[in-house]
């Protein structure tokens, strides 16, 4: 059976974790303030990153994602990742 | 020593590292692409610094899976001396060779300036010719050279005695004022849990030579020529033993 391929795009976003020094957001968040925005919070800066993808299995491309994620997209020490293919 | 420098597209300290341990220290040094898979006969490996494909994703991410990096794990896991510099330090960090990760300075700011360190430990092969309460004057150029670590890494590191270097102020002190990006512990380089393995944001290469105003650099080489003459970080393990202790010179 002809499997038909498919164009996929995978949408990940990469923020510090938590406990890291985010000093970056630190600053923006400085910013709004000083800009007078109210109610602002901690901000944190992050990546996103688009993917485009081909292929007919969407858990394999969904599997090799996460796997590149975790090995070079992101570094867990540091990083949290999360995406979604559309 | 024989001594094998990685030049990755974008390193630009490689050339200063080959001049010293050349020129100004009388040892073997060659250059090593990135595309070979193989270190060769080398007695050493030093990662320099620069910025390895741009710092595109994160410092040192893109470079770790260069080919020669299989190498590099593969010497070290053989127990070979690995010391990298800057953003060799970065890598070896991203590699999992030394635990823990670089991230930029706390000021934001790239600095780039004369640092003074002190020498936690003289127990490792990077760091036994290095006088007790010598301070070591050495310049930094980064943007990304905040240590950090969670606090189990942290934890493990304080207890190996794993952390090599620290940025001190000129008298010694540990202050916030002399820690130039903001480092966990002060934190300027740290060795892996077998020793063999080392990486610092200062240049050592940098401060070899009296015409450029320092020459502290040297003791770092040295410790390692030292080292290796000694030889006893390259005895077999047994698997699941520890590895010999370095000596400490008396």
């Amino acid at each position: 059976m002809f499997l038909e391929a498919f164009f996929m795009k995978a949408k990940i976003i990469i923020t510090p974790k938590k406990a890291v020094l985010d000093p970056q957001g630190k600053t923006v968040q400085n910013a709004l303030e000083h800009m007078g925005y109210g109610g602002i919070g901690a901000v944190r800066v992050g990546k996103y990153l688009e993917v485009e993808l081909t292929g007919n299995d969407k858990s394999s491309l969904h599997q090799q994602i996460d796997d590149a994620c975790h090995k070079i997209l992101s570094n867990p020490v540091i990083e949290d990742y999360r995406f979604e293919i559309e | 020593m024989k001594f094998a420098v990685l030049q990755f597209p974008g390193s630009n300290c490689d050339q200063d590292v080959v001049h010293v341990l050349r020129n100004v220290l009388g040892q073997q040094a060659q250059l090593l692409w990135h595309k070979e898979s193989s270190v060769g006969n080398t007695d050493a490996v030093v990662i320099p610094g620069g910025f390895s494909y741009g710092d595109y994703l994160r410092t040192g991410a893109i470079a770790r899976f260069s080919p020669v990096m299989k190498a590099v794990q593969n010497f070290a896991a053989e127990g070979g001396l690995v010391l990298g510099i800057c953003n060799g330090f970065q890598i070896l960090c991203e590699a999992g060779l030394l635990p823990g990760a670089l991230i930029r300075n706390r000021s934001l700011q790239f600095r780039c300036e004369h640092v003074f360190l002190k020498t936690a430990t003289k127990d490792s092969p990077f760091t036994c010719e290095i006088p007790q309460e010598k301070l070591l004057r050495l310049p930094i150029a980064h943007g990304e050279g905040c240590y950090f670590a969670d606090e189990e890494t942290l934890a493990k590191l304080k207890q190996g005695d794993q952390i090599l270097w620290q940025y001190v102020d000129a008298q010694g002190g540990m202050t916030e004022l002399a820690n130039p990006n903001g480092s966990l512990n002060s934190i300027a380089g740290i060795c892996n849990e077998a020793r063999n393995v080392a990486g610092l944001m200062p240049h050592p290469e940098r401060a070899s030579e009296v015409i450029l105003g320092c020459e502290d650099g040297r003791l770092i080489f040295e410790s390692l020529f030292r080292a290796f003459d000694r030889q006893d970080h390259r005895q077999p393990e047994i698997a699941g033993s520890k590895p010999l202790p370095v000596e400490v010179a008396a």
